[in-house]
């Protein structure tokens, strides 16, 4: 797998920069939880970010999108700064990003199927009833599961529930993915499945990732690229191999499995 | 409207101040301030509520869904209650009257109580338990399991969406909801009064609405629509609020009911107040 990243990622030429964040920083009260973090997604590319439980990985993705806003720094989404554009631009950048949330966030008083209808017919308005039908029979297929639309989030298993979410966000087409730990809590088995499922994304939909995860199976599956970060910085950034072979003992103790 | 109410800039001036305020001086004084933040945040959150309030796209489907929840499925709840509010408090009067020989006046004294407080206040206890603490968990799951969250990425305003239909429906339900009670309440001191006697529904109405006015009757259906709206605002402001982790969403929840009641209470107060001046 990593070879053949490795060799997809030679071949890419193209380095248009989607998202730019320069110098973020970030504190809760006292806690300093981003101290300077600067780093770029490239276009086309799975980049994974690295970290330790509670070492501001969901933080800085919510920053991508606005959900929290940086105390310091700048954040570019496709060429705009995230933290001055109006109220409606915002709204029209974050229609092109998906994003994954790291407990699902299905909405548990809908079925499935008015899951999946809920951003179509928010961000797309004047999508017609069948055009919805198709939509959710497609991604559903991508995701692997069919039978599923007349039941209620809590009746899934926690796999499905993560397969959902990802049907639900990919189905308005986003250009970005946000993925926040996309296979903590699911087995070994499971896990496969949906690092899978984010390469297909990335090569059917043409999309650029940014993927939070400590699990590095995960990363190993997906990414073309890796940053690490610790203590509110990046810590290292570069591709699988340089990681595998490093003499750090911070990396190592990550890598060790 | 686009006119900003005053509140809405010298809210957060004071808010500022207040955490300044708590930076500064000694440890006695954080807790007077957390609650002066506290008060800050709620008007902060109301005064956002109303704005989305009257923002275009309002999401009737929702409100319809939260009507349903709220008013609709409370009817069991508020049925066995009115009713046997009303047998008990006619139960109770009865021995009173008695002593006076003034037993005749029993249906309208208990339908004035009824209507005036007993019927208003008790449902909206009630519902600011039942109506409060389901608004504050839910809100609060969702919170937690950062569902508004989703909801803010695709382009839905979670405000608008889950807090200004909540607070709507319970402001439009909670007054159906205390008429129903009082309706009830009068048919259980109809059962009340036969306990001991024997009076016609019919003889019994009109007893009860014979010395009643106006002013016996509007201003409680008035506050009834206050205490809809602190219910609603409240559950949504817990819940929305509501900290990180699972065990915020039973905090959430517990102290929606604490608050709401207390409010209900406080408001029934200054309009029982206003009420009596208008007289
Ligand atoms: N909204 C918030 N309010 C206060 N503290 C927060 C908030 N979000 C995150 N934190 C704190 O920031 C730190 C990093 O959190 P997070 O980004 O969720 O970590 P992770 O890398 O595991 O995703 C944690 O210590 C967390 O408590
Ligand atoms: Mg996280």
């Amino acid at each position: 797998m990593e070879q053949v990243n490795n060799i997809s990622i030679s071949g890419m030429n193209n380095t248009e920069t989607i998202v730019e964040i320069s110098n973020l920083k970030k504190s809760f009260g006292n806690q300093k939880v981003l101290k300077d973090v600067t780093l770029q997604l490239y276009k086309g590319e799975n980049l994974v970010v690295l970290g330790k439980s509670g070492s501001g990985k969901s933080v800085l993705i919510k920053c991508i999108v606005r959900l929290l806003n940086p105390d310091e720094g700048s954040i570019r989404v496709l060429g705009e700064d995230v933290s001055v554009i109006k109220r409606e631009e915002l709204s029209n950048l974050r229609m092109k990003i998906g994003f994954l949330f790291q407990s699902g966030a299905l909405y548990d008083s809908m079925t499935v199927k008015e899951n999946l209808e809920f951003p179509l017919r928010r961000i797309k308005k004047k999508m017609t009833q069948k055009l919805i039908d198709e939509k959710i029979a497609e991604v559903l297929e991508n995701v692997g599961l069919l039978d599923v639309l007349h039941k209620m989030p809590s009746q899934l298993s926690g796999g499905m529930r993560k397969r959902i979410s990802l049907a639900r966000t990919i189905i308005v087409d986003p250009q970005i993915m946000l993925y926040d730990e996309p296979t903590t809590g699911l087995d070994p088995v499971t896990s496969d499945e949906i690092s899978l499922l984010i390469n297909q994304v990335q090569k059917k939909y043409k999309t650029s990732s940014i993927i939070i995860t400590h699990d590095i199976e995960c990363a190993r599956a997906t990414a073309d690229r890796l940053v690490m970060l610790h203590e509110g910085q990046v810590y290292k950034n570069g591709k699988i191999g340089d990681y595998e072979n490093s003499d750090d003992p911070f990396i190592k103790s990550f890598f060790k499995g | 409207m686009k006119t900003k109410l005053p509140v809405i800039k010298i809210v957060p001036k004071i808010r500022d101040a207040s955490i300044k305020i708590s930076e500064k001086t000694m440890v006695k004084t954080v807790e007077a301030n957390e609650f002066l933040i506290g008060v800050a945040d709620f008007f902060l959150f109301f005064s956002q509520a109303v704005r989305e309030t009257f923002s275009r796209n309002f999401e009737f489907k929702e409100f319809l869904r939260q009507c349903h929840q709220i008013g609709f499925k409370s009817l069991p709840l508020i049925s066995i209650t009115g009713a046997i509010m009303g047998l008990v408090l006619t139960i109770q009067t009865r021995p009173v009257l008695d002593s006076f020989g003034a037993v005749s006046l029993l249906p309208s004294m208990v339908a004035i109580s009824l209507v005036r407080e007993i019927g208003p206040v008790i449902t909206a206890l009630i519902c600011a338990g039942k109506v409060g603490s389901g608004i504050g968990a839910e809100l609060g799951s969702m919170k937690v399991t950062e569902q508004i969250d989703a909801m803010e990425v695709s382009s839905t305003n979670p405000m608008r969406f889950l807090v200004v239909t909540r607070v709507l429906a319970a402001t439009l339900m909670i007054p159906l909801l205390v008429l129903y009670a009082d309706a009830l309440g009068i048919m259980g001191s109809w059962i009340g009064v036969n306990i001991k006697g024997d009076v016609s529904f019919v003889l019994f109405i009109s007893q009860a609405f014979s010395v009643f006015e106006l002013i016996d009757f509007l201003p409680a259906v008035v506050k009834t629509f206050f205490f809809g709206a602190v219910i609603g605002v409240v559950g949504s402001y817990k819940g929305y609020t509501a900290g990180r982790g699972t065990e915020s969403v039973g905090v959430a929840a517990n102290s929606a009911v604490v608050l709401a009641s207390l409010l209900v209470i406080i408001v029934d107060m200054i309009a029982v107040q206003i009420t009596d001046m208008l007289i």
